[in-house]
């Protein structure tokens, strides 16, 4: 024990696991602000006075990145918040963002020894408290880059992949370029998760970061549009590229009714209000259709967030329809827990059969069937089926489908003998090197749907493995040619 | 930021600018499209690339005001800037050679056209042109249509310039003539293309279509664009714009574009009064 915390083991477990501070459900379900402020001093200091110090810290092993999660307690305990959130940092470079939308129940917290008998430690919430100490006091320094080396790098989008990708080859002296197809930066992190659960802030802060370190950001770049893969290794002159495209194209059902007008993709719906803000119209330009009774099909946090904020723009009802239970949800359960207090009506062991709607195309109701569990398949799990003769209608006039994404297939149509997987994902070997020499991949695009902290992992193997390639290689290109010229400058963000 | 090099009013309400995108314009083929921002709170739109130079670096787009966003970008100067301006997009169209083929072009739909036609006539083909409009003032690029054309006819709804009627009556006279055509390229109004759509197909003629679906990203990544052709949901911005027009469910896409008239109408209320002074009706 160490002697920084006198309290034996058996008084730890005793202490309770400390909760974050709150907006009451009903205030937050009607704005946009963030749901929890996380844990203030004293919380994070008892929560930290929980953990056992293991001698053999099992919460890295669950952690994708490995952080090095006791010494960070440990350094609570000293009340040492920027040596704590330093640690963080040697192994992740998003806190403040991890500490928010990292499912930690099914990673750290789910291995947590404390975590056997009694409730785990809340190690994303004092991931969250040391990284908006930081922010807050304004405690990051740039990280010193002592060395330059030859080779540019090009990075296919702005998601966490990718910004981490470029990050760690900045850091290692490359010079990183990032393309970027939509307006803004930030991926899944800007158009997808709502603000109440990632403020925007903390994403200009740490793209601004990343500028920091010498990164060029290009928006308005459709790689495979714009230019190719093949023209980057060409007249622009780059050595090595990391597509971090992600999996951004939408899923439909393929039930009758589907081309219905109020009927959304959540990609479509979350876009619409995260990206173009378009709960500020007509401030901002940009028109959503919220509905007044909403219906989310899915049971992953895409649903969970398109949910929520159907209800915050104003649905005075607003389901999740999911075909299996609860357990077997892939949300975070904080985000099912907030779901329900916030008067989420759940609608479970239920599948949506047909979409109906009136003469002009609007969508007047949904047809669904109830489902039981049925014989295991092949993985082993039971599936629902449906209940004969159960079927029923829900009275709505918006549905929003979550029912997952697949890869964008421009990069893999325009790039050839680029290895394309089962559901269109880019294959690649566990160092993310993909069937063509110099070409990396990671994240969604090569995982079909993960997770940030999963897309973060694959961006800084990734550039491990581009600085090893790189490193090997004998480049033929003049590195002191500028990268750009006055002509694109434009696109730089 | 692009920066708009040029302006040009082509009718009272369509206006014709050039705007600096070098990457753009070296890669754009007719048929492919843009998505614009005009300022850092607008909407992002879908405009067709009529033409590009590649030496100046720029790309030309041609903009009917319509509502709240093509009105204010119509009230954009040369050396105001755009915020974003993304491309090109969309699947270029085919262009067929050594054939005949009929170039309809509806209001400003004669402006997506008119790439197509360039690259119809540059590829040998034997081209009948028929543009068509409410009225004279929106008939568009009449000169440059009939410079790519080898027959070049105008019709106007109230006859107010050259035949009074629709394009579709052009295009029956024609085929009726025993006019051999191998394939039409239709661009304009949903109806105009419907209406194009069964004449064709009744005469068995391949046709291809634009589709003009409500956009947000246009990569592929939202599916609001999304239509129905031969029975299959298609996203137009990467499985399209272009499609066979006698697959097209028409009466549905015009249903899912009215899905925001009343914002629409809204944002250019709202608009309008607050520049009373400065727009063209
Ligand atoms: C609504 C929603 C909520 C989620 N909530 C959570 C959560 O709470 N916790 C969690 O861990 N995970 C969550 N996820 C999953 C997580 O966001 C993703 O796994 C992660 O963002 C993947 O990162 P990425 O870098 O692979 O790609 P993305 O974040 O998808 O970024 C890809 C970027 O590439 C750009 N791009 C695509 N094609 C091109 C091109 N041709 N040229 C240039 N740029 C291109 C895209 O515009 C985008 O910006 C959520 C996902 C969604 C949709
Ligand atoms: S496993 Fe749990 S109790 Fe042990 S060091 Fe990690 S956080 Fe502390
Ligand atoms: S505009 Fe979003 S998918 Fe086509």
């Amino acid at each position: 024990m160490s002697v920084l915390n006198p309290l034996k083991p058996s008084e730890r477990m005793k202490i309770p696991r400390q909760e974050s501070i709150e907006q009451s459900a009903n205030d937050r379900s009607r704005n946009f602000l963030e749901v929890s402020f996380g844990l203030n001093e004293e919380r994070a200091r008892v929560e930290a006075t929980r953990c056992l110090e293991c001698k053999n810290p099992i919460c890295t092993e669950g952690c994708p990145v490995e952080i090095d999660i006791r010494s960070f307690i440990q350094a609570i305990l000293q009340k040492d918040y920027l040596g704590a959130v330093k640690k963080i940092r040697e192994a992740n470079s998003l806190p403040a963002i991890c500490g928010r939308v990292c499912p930690q129940e099914e990673q750290c917290e789910a291995v947590c020894t404390l975590g056997k008998k009694n409730p785990a430690v809340a190690i994303g919430k004092l991931e969250r408290f040391v990284a908006d100490y930081e922010m807050e006091n304004n405690l990051f320094s740039v990280p010193e880059i002592s060395i330059r080396r030859e080779g540019k790098v090009a990075i296919v989008g702005s998601g966490p992949s990718g910004l981490t990708c470029a990050a760690e080859l900045a850091k290692l002296g490359y010079k990183v370029t990032i393309f970027e197809a939509l307006h803004a930066v930030g991926g899944v992190l800007r158009y997808g998760i709502p603000e109440f659960r990632l403020p925007r802030k903390i994403l200009d802060l740490e793209t601004e970061r990343i500028k920091a370190l010498g990164v060029e950001i290009i928006t308005n770049f459709v790689v495979g549009r714009t230019a190719t893969i093949d023209e980057f290794f060409g007249e622009w002159g780059f050595s090595a590229v990391f597509l971090g495209t992600g999996a951004g194209s939408p899923h439909f059902m393929g039930i009758p009714g589907e081309s219905a007008s109020g009927v959304y993709s959540a990609n479509e719906f979350l876009t619409r209000v995260n990206l173009m803000k378009a709960y500020q119209f007509p401030d901002y330009d940009t028109p959503i259709r919220a509905g007044k009774r909403v219906a989310v099909i899915g049971g992953g946090n895409t649903a969970m967030d398109a949910v929520r904020t159907a209800k915050r723009l104003g649905a005075e009802k607003a389901h999740l329809v999911y075909r299996r239970s609860k357990k077997e949800m892939p949300a975070r359960v904080e985000e099912v827990h907030h779901a329900e207090q916030e008067g989420i009506e759940f609608l479970l062991m239920t599948n949506p059969v047909r979409i109906l709607t009136d003469g002009q195309n609007w969508v007047v109701g949904m047809e669904c069937q109830r489902m039981e569990l049925g014989e295991p398949d092949d993985s082993g799990r039971r599936k629902p089926v449906p209940i004969p003769g159960s079927n029923f209608v829900i009275d709505i006039d918006t549905v929003i489908e979550a029912v997952g994404q697949a890869p964008n297939p421009i990069i893999q149509a325009t790039t050839p003998g680029l290895k394309i997987g089962k559901k269109g994902v880019v294959v690649t070997d566990e160092s993310q090197r993909t069937s063509r020499d110099g070409i990396f991949a990671g994240g969604d695009l090569s995982r079909g749907g993960a997770t940030v902290i999963l897309a973060m992992r694959d961006g800084k193997l990734a550039a491990a493995a581009i600085h090893e390639y790189l490193s090997r290689k004998q480049t033929n290109h003049e590195d002191d040619s500028p990268l750009y010229t006055n002509s694109y400058c434009q696109y730089i963000s | 930021m692009f920066p708009i090099l040029g302006k040009e009013q082509l009718s009272p309400t369509i206006t014709k600018f050039v705007v600096h995108a070098p990457y753009i314009a070296r890669k754009r083929q007719a048929g492919n499209f843009v998505i614009v921002r005009v300022i850092e709170t607008g909407e992002r739109i879908p405009l067709t690339i009529a033409e590009g130079d590649s030496d100046e670096g720029s790309i030309t787009l041609i903009v009917q005001a319509v509502g709240k966003t093509t009105k204010l970008l119509c009230s954009k100067e040369i050396g105001d800037q755009l915020v974003d301006v993304v491309g090109p997009l969309g699947n270029p169209t085919e262009i067929a050679k050594d054939s005949v083929v009929a170039c309809i072009g509806g209001g400003v739909g004669t402006a997506e056209l008119y790439p197509i036609t360039k690259a119809l006539h540059e590829h040998n083909n034997k081209i009948y042109t028929i543009i068509g409009a409410r009225n004279k003032d929106l008939i568009i690029l009449e000169s440059e249509m009939a410079e790519c054309s080898d027959h070049l006819f105008v019709t106007t709804d109230d006859g107010s310039y050259k035949r009074k009627g629709l394009v579709t009556h052009q295009l029956k006279d024609l085929l009726d003539a025993q006019v051999e055509i191998d394939a039409v390229y239709a661009i304009g109004p949903l109806p105009m293309m419907k209406a194009v759509s069964q004449l064709t197909e009744h005469y068995g003629i391949k046709t291809y279509v634009s589709l003009n679906a409500v956009m947000v990203d246009g990569t592929g990544m939202c599916g609001g664009c999304r239509v129905s052709v031969d029975g299959q949901m298609k996203f137009a911005c990467v499985d399209g714009p272009e499609f066979d027009g006698h697959e097209v469910d028409f009466d549905e896409l015009m249903k899912r574009n009215r899905t925001y008239v009343d914002f629409e109408q809204e944002a250019d209320r709202t608009y309008c009064e607050a520049h009373k002074s400065r727009v063209v009706a």
